[in-house]
């Protein structure tokens, strides 16, 4: 039973000449508790995938649903909610709010939830410490490591347990040690149950995943496996 | 962690920016609490005076002819030939429907009398009604009994009379009990004596020349009054005295208005800065409002951050603009040696103050809250 499925999506920008297609019908679909890597080099579309995935950037044609959600057919609000509730989002570049504390920003997806402050703190500390942070839980993301920004980036993503996880680049700023550290947590996610869609260019990141997309010139050019993958790129 | 948290914490960390809109908007509702505790201190220190100065209400014979002032005041046409009031007349004056706003009714008969050999205009008063109507009287001497005078100042320096000398006013021998200190009014050419006195004097038994009137009229209804004085007494002609402050009062209404306008504009000015501000803060933190739009903030959940950041500030430029406004115009009473007139602290101001710092602050939000809600989250990611 498919768990998400990308049904014929282009995604163009600009318009007559100037016009680009990003993604061009790309139709997948990935199951429940599946860890699928996309790769592709710079400018194939990868990231336009994953943003389309990450209900943040509305398709120019082609469905995409998730749990038989057709996320674009929500609106606006809704999408919000949509993204609250069955994703996760790790970035290569961390994104954490410069003036909220670890936990502050472990909780920020908790934020606009009807759970009590209590809990909030209680789910963002457990979040932490699944990760290995709870002793840096007071302190500003310029007062840690990229590696540990990039385990706060993922107890982030966790904290509200949601059934698909998209990672973009997850180690891209990482040193080779701490790239293991982070993609062993994602694995481990991912025997927990969690759906992971992660960009990546390391090869050696996709060899965690069970799939591998290739991307090219906004095309799915074929889905080798990660044994595969490592020849492909 | 709640979106207040969130508001709070980004107020902290932009501490330049949030004190900046703090000074823009503290200014403006301060310039407009000062002008508005000025411009009421003022009034009612003009009121105040207004009271003190007595009379109010002046009833005189109507006439078409000959104009005279008394105290600097027009008093309309008065003349001393014209049908003159009735002392009887004047009980109907505490019947009126607001007798109650009647502090003294004071009947005055005028009237030329030879002092010595020289003429003299004699005022015939009820010196307990002067009292209460000629505050700022002061006496040389004692009030006169009924067989006494009181002098003018330059009534005495003309006549050469002192206090306890006899005097012969048209054959009835009375006595100086008391010299008027200047007053820079007519009353300083004045004789002054009992008024029974003056009417057997001038022979006018029972005529009354002019009545003074002091109504508490802080917030009475005056023109009401005259109305029904009028009715009571219908030869007579009954006005309010309105000119002395009246330029004054007019002046102030002229002030009053251009310094609300003035205000205006300061708390356009202070809205502008919110909304440049803000604007500025928007955009700065456009991949903050993306995180928060990935991680599931709705917009109206990034609308209600930036709605409680300027709330937050705008009440305490509310508060502070308040008593900023308040502490200047006591100041400036000081400075400006207007101690005399009193800050009253209306609680409604206040409220006032607050209200408008915040409608002022979110009204000037409300495009950069717009703008962030509206913010494209994958663009918005984008720029990290």
């Amino acid at each position: 039973m498919s768990f998400i499925i990308c049904d014929t999506i282009s995604k163009t920008y600009g318009q007559g000449d100037a016009c680009v297609k990003a993604i061009d019908e790309i139709t997948f679909t990935v199951r429940s508790g599946e860890f699928v890597a996309v790769m592709g080099e710079s400018g194939s579309g990868k990231s336009t995938l994953l943003s389309i995935m990450g209900a943040m950037n509305t398709p120019t044609s082609g469905r995409y649903l998730v749990d038989d959600i057709d996320v674009y057919a929500l609106d606006g609000e809704k999408q919000a909610d949509f993204r609250r509730e069955y994703l996760g989002f790790i970035f290569q570049s961390f994104h954490l709010v410069p003036y909220l504390s670890v936990v502050e920003n472990v909780m920020l997806p908790l934020t606009t939830t009807g759970h009590s402050r209590r809990v909030k703190e209680f789910m963002a500390h457990e979040a932490l410490a699944w990760v290995g942070m709870a002793d840096k839980a007071k302190r500003l993301p310029n007062q840690i490591s990229g590696g540990e920004m990039e385990r706060t980036a993922i107890a982030r993503a966790i904290v509200n347990n949601p059934p698909v996880l998209l990672a973009d680049e997850p180690t891209g700023n990482l040193d080779t040690r701490t790239s293991k550290t982070i993609m062993t947590l994602l694995a481990r996610l991912n025997q927990q149950g969690t759906t992971i869609m992660m960009v990546t260019h390391s090869t050696a990141c996709a060899g965690y995943a069970q799939r591998v997309l290739k991307v090219r010139d906004g095309l799915l050019i074929d889905t080798p496996n990660p044994a595969e993958a490592a020849a492909c790129v | 962690m709640t979106l207040r948290d969130i508001a709070i914490k980004n107020l902290l960390r932009r501490k330049a920016k949030s004190t900046f809109i703090l000074a823009g908007l503290t200014i403006g509702i301060a310039t407009i609490v000062a002008v508005i505790c000025f411009v009421d201190s003022t009034a009612h220190d003009i009121n105040t005076k207004l009271e003190k100065y007595g009379a109010n209400i002046l009833i005189v014979p109507r006439t078409d002819s000959l104009a005279l002032s008394y105290g600097g005041m027009s008093l309309g046409g008065v003349s001393f030939d014209v049908q003159p009031i009735r002392q009887t007349e004047l009980a109907g004056i505490r019947t009126i429907k607001n007798a109650a706003n009647i502090a003294a009714i004071g009947p005055v008969v005028l009237g030329t009398v030879t002092i010595g050999a020289a003429a003299a205009s004699l005022a015939g008063v009820d010196f307990e009604a002067a009292g209460i109507l000629k505050p700022w009287w002061k006496i040389d001497g004692e009030s006169p009994g009924p067989a006494g005078v009181l002098a003018g100042a330059e009534a005495a320096r003309i006549l050469n009379l002192n206090v306890g000398q006899q005097v012969t006013i048209d054959g009835q021998a009375l006595q100086v009990s008391g010299i008027l200190a200047p007053t820079g009014s007519q009353d300083d050419h004045l004789v002054f004596t009992h008024l029974d006195t003056a009417q057997n004097l001038l022979h006018k038994p029972n005529q009354i020349s002019i009545v003074e009137v002091a109504a508490l009229c802080h917030d009475c209804p005056v023109d009401d009054m005259v109305a029904q004085i009028a009715e009571q007494l219908p030869s007579a002609k009954v006005m309010a005295i309105q000119q002395v402050v009246k330029g004054r009062m007019e002046t102030l209404a002229h002030f009053k208005k251009f310094s609300y306008a003035l205000s205006l504009v300061v708390v356009a000015i202070g809205g502008l800065v919110v909304l440049v501000t803000m604007m500025g803060s928007v955009r700065e933190r456009t991949s903050e409002i993306g995180i928060f739009r990935a991680v599931g903030f709705r917009r109206s959940h990034v609308m209600r951050i930036i709605f409680m950041e300027a709330g937050l500030i705008s009440a305490l430029a509310g508060i502070v603009g308040y008593l900023t406004g308040v502490g200047g115009v006591l100041l400036g009473l000081k400075v400006f040696g207007k101690a005399t007139a009193a800050i009253h602290m209306d609680p409604w101001l206040a409220v006032g103050a607050l209200v408008m710092a915040m409608a002022v602050g979110l009204l000037s939000s409300a495009y950069p809250a717009f703008l962030a809600a509206g913010m494209d989250p994958n663009r918005a990611l984008k720029t990290l």
